[in-house]
């Protein structure tokens, strides 16, 4: 037990199944109290579990973000037509628009109907939104990307590159443009621009040459060449799995598509992909260092994630009323114990993962106070 | 272990080949140190080792190749990757990865290693190379020394049979350099593998070295025991050259080398360092320049005077580059007043201040944007309103035979170098501030460039240089000025700054004592027939 509690970070992944779980049990629901507390789980998991890296702090800006969605959905409502419905709250005088924009209204009478709907629907995006946003800050997306299968390994050493890139990037275009102040410095913008654009450019390019040698001379892309067939069958193979998983995911989440296109297409298609995958992943002799091992708490966060979507399924086929509040009848959205407990599932892991190992800061701070002492 | 068989190399669009018909055979375990020009091959030919030139370079290769019995024709770089190690010259640009710890595993994870001896290898790598305690440290945070370990690191975990280093130190301030050079001679001892080093700081490999291949940039090579290929060698350290001077054979190979035949030198009177400094023409009092919580610079009083060179010496970070920025009016400066000519630059516009104060900042090409070095020069008399030509005039007189039509990149460092300073000083200002302009220059251009400071002052033009380079700034200092740490440390004349502290010591004054600080120095004191 003490082993299972030891600090670490957990795999990625299971953090980001645990976030997808509660977003997608997000989206059956329009009841705000059940969306609430989705939040609450949410950010009370973040809070007991994230790490102190910077993209760990950004959780803050996804419930702004959140914030936003819900505002700018209830203030188009306000905008344009907001009437359907019988408990008109506010009257305010319409706008007439010309002919050719028929159909679309400004201002006008608002019900309190339409404005629920709104603050509802907004809501339900902002929640989703914010799972994602904690999946972001529990999840280190460096090791995300190393986490990647086999057969996607260049694409994630491209990404890796490409962000230690812009900060480089950002480095040289802060120093060319003070540069460009020593010899004078106006000019008109056109002339300015490329007086900056150029070195940059320049800089850029001679720094991506001189990585491209230091890969290619430590060995990257040894995996050999790939027969033209063998690529052909992978990629047809991926595409195809793609397809499936995007037409079965779209009729699962879309209650009106035929059910034959929902589970079947969906496994079919992950199968595929799968096959394309391992096809792929085949010819890579490449190994991994230290890679997140897949271990009991993994299993428990994403469990969790899993149980919160299954139980929000299961009951929104039994009690549909609770979980889209009627909008006909004004009342206070009803919340029933079952969905509840449900959604509370999904703060589990709070307890029952290992905290993160501390960041490289603090054992710097140790090292240097080793030091200070020594 | 390597085997070079009648290579030539060309490059592609040239007709002259960088090598030709070279042939070498090292052998296993030797450390064999490269010397020669700028440009004169030697990345060339290192390159070749392992299959960089030509299959990333392009261009035409004859001859044969061979690593371990394996000949770079047949195969891709990648494929050497557990053969040949290299290490470039700046270390930042070749990481792959964003971690110390992953960095030393990429190598490995592309080989296929399994995970317990990856593990295994990394602990090691780190105790080998001391760093141990940055294992989570992001790169981009670690200092050029500590980032340049990493490199070497990160090249060892595959455990390579030859070990190639272009230049490992250029980049790097003395004290980085010491940090990697000390770590390279442990290494040497300890591993036992090949090493094929190109290093300028040659006097600090020297001692180690079993051999010394010279290219003088004719294609051809010279090789042989340091102390036969140094004999004539056109660019060598301080100590060869005294060495030379004062005819001792076998020359020294190092300053303890040189200092035991020392004894047997009879030098006149040391000379007299006068300086000749005019009117002033700039007075800067209570600089201060902050970037949030942290003081660059701290209060720091400065006067310039008419026809002085000053050095501007401490370790990186000391505010050296802040005070440059701030007295020249582009940077930020919280407090202090600065004077040039009854005007303070910084309430100027930036055309106005340039044509009091000029500056070079450390990235020269920072500057150029332009296809030729014509235009340049056009856009330089354009922008300071100066006649048509005379800043090809200024650079013909700073470096003499550039090619107008060739491209600003093509160039030498140093002749970049004087192109930016020639752009500059088509402003006319009487104050020109050098911020590190000896990064990356070898002997030769150092030597151009610090004729290029002396034909300023001759013209009564005051110059400040801000450098790391000890033998540099006792060739053209009057007076020395170092910081720590925002502050001002020591001010005063070179001789006396220099001579006085062993950690700014030139390598002839670690032979002779304090107030011999250059070769010429000892040319001069010397009895008139040994002249």
């Amino acid at each position: 037990m003490t082993s299972y509690f030891l600090p670490r970070d957990l795999h990625p992944a299971a953090w980001w199944v645990w976030a997808l779980g509660l977003a997608v049990a997000a989206t059956r629901t329009t009841n705000p109290w059940l969306l609430l507390t989705i939040v609450a789980v949410a950010g009370y998991v973040v809070v007991a579990r994230r790490s102190e890296a910077p993209w760990a702090l950004a959780f803050r800006l996804y419930l702004y973000l959140g914030a936003f969605i819900v505002a700018v959905r209830v203030f188009f409502r306000l905008v344009f037509g907001g009437a359907e419905g019988s408990t008109i709250i506010l009257r305010l005088p319409e706008i007439p628009l010309p002919e050719w924009a028929a159909g679309i209204r400004l201002f006008g009478d608002v019900s309190a109907e339409s404005l629920l709907g709104g603050l509802y629907d907004g809501m339900r995006l902002a929640t989703m939104v914010i799972c994602l946003g904690a999946a972001n800050a529990l999840a280190n997306p460096k090791r995300l990307l190393k986490a990647m299968p086999p057969a996607l390994y260049e694409v994630g050493t491209a990404v890796i590159v490409a962000l230690s890139v812009f900060p480089q990037l950002a480095e040289s275009v802060l120093r060319v443009r003070r540069a460009r102040k020593l010899r004078g410095g106006s000019g008109k913008k056109v002339k300015a621009l490329h007086a900056i654009l150029i070195p940059v450019l320049e800089d850029a390019l001679s720094r991506s040459l001189q990585l491209a040698a230091s890969m290619d001379s430590r060995g990257y892309g040894r995996a050999g060449m790939v027969a033209a067939r063998a690529r052909l069958i992978t990629g047809t193979l991926m595409i195809i799995g793609l397809i499936g998983v995007c037409v079965g995911v779209y009729a699962t989440l879309d209650g009106s598509t035929p059910r034959y296109l929902a589970a079947p297409v969906l496994s079919a298609g992950v199968l595929v992909g799968l096959a394309g995958f391992w096809s792929a992943g085949k010819r890579v002799q490449r190994t991994r260092y230290r890679p997140d091992r897949w271990h009991l708490a993994e299993v428990v966060a994403a469990a969790s994630g899993i149980g919160v979507a299954a139980i929000l399924f299961t009951t929104s086929n039994v009690n549909p009323m609770n979980m889209n509040p009627s909008l006909i009848n004004l009342s206070w959205p009803l919340l029933s114990w079952g969905p509840l407990l449900g959604v509370l599932i999904g703060v589990l892991p709070a307890f029952l993962t290992p905290v993160p190992e501390p960041p490289y800061a603090a054992h710097e701070k140790e090292a240097h106070e080793k030091e200070a002492h020594a | 272990m390597i085997e070079l068989n009648q290579v030539s190399f060309t490059y592609h669009g040239r007709t002259e080949p960088v090598l030709s018909d070279v042939t070498l055979s090292i052998g296993e375990g030797e450390l064999v140190l490269f010397a020669g020009q700028t440009g004169a091959g030697k990345s060339t030919l290192l390159g070749t080792i392992n299959g960089l030139v030509p299959h990333f370079t392009g261009g035409h290769l004859e001859g044969t190749v061979s690593v371990d019995g394996i000949t770079t024709r047949s195969r891709p770089p990648r494929e050497f990757a557990h053969l040949v190690g290299v290490v470039g010259q700046d270390p930042l640009a070749g990481f792959v990865t964003d971690t110390v710890e992953d960095e030393l595993a990429y190598g490995m994870e592309q080989l296929g290693l399994n995970p317990q001896v990856m593990r295994r290898r990394v602990e090691e790598t780190l105790d080998l190379l001391g760093i141990a305690e940055l294992r989570r440290r992001a790169l981009r945070t670690l200092s050029g020394g500590q980032q340049q370990r990493v490199a070497i690191g990160s090249v060892l975990t595959t455990h390579p049979k030859v070990l190639v280093l272009d230049e490992p130190t250029s980049a790097l301030d003395p004290t980085a350099a010491e940090e990697v050079l000390a770590t390279l001679a442990r290494l040497v001892e300890d591993l036992g593998t090949t090493v094929l080093m190109a290093e300028h700081r040659m006097e600090r490999v020297i001692p180690f070295a079993d051999r010394m291949i010279y290219v003088p940039g004719t294609g051809a090579v010279v090789d042989g025991t340091p102390p036969e290929v140094l004999k004539d060698m056109p660019i060598a350290p301080p100590i060869v050259h005294l060495g030379r001077l004062a005819s001792w054979d076998p020359l020294p190979m190092s300053v303890r080398d040189a200092r035991r035949r020392a004894s047997s030198l009879t030098l006149g009177a040391p000379p007299v360092r006068t300086t000749t400094a005019g009117e002033e023409l700039l007075t800067a009092s209570g600089v201060v320049v902050r970037y949030g919580p942290k003081v660059a610079v701290r209060e720091v009083d400065l006067a310039l005077r008419a026809g002085e060179v000053l050095a501007m010496m401490g370790r990186n970070g000391s505010g050296k580059s802040s005070l440059l920025w701030a007295v020249q009016g582009s940077g930020p400066r919280q407090g202090g007043k600065v004077t040039v000519g009854g005007k303070d630059p910084k309430t100027l516009s930036s055309a106005e201040a340039r044509e009091l104060v000029g500056m070079v900042p450390q990235t020269a090409s920072d500057l150029l944007y332009l296809q030729t070095v014509a235009a340049e020069c056009d856009a330089a008399d354009a922008e300071s309103g100066a006649e048509p030509g005379s800043c090809r005039g200024l650079l013909d007189r700073l470096a003499p035979g550039i090619d107008p039509a060739s491209h600003p990149r093509d160039l030498s460092e140093g002749q970049r170098l004087a192109l930016v300073l020639a752009v500059q000083l088509s402003a006319a200002p009487r104050i020109m501030l050098l911020d590190e302009p000896t990064r990356g220059l070898d002997y030769t251009a150092k030597a151009a460039l610090a004729q290029m400071i002396a034909s300023l002052t001759a013209e009564g033009k005051a110059v400040v240089v801000a450098t790391h380079d000890v033998e540099f700034v006792a060739t053209i200092a009057h007076r020395v000025l170092v910081m720590a740490e925002g502050e001002v440390v020591s001010d005063g004349p070179t001789g006396e700054v220099l001579g006085g502290s062993p950690a700014f010591a030139t390598q002839v004054a670690k032979i002779l004592g304090e107030p011999w600080l250059t070769v010429d120095d000892v040319r001069s004191a010397l009895p008139q027939e040994v002249r």
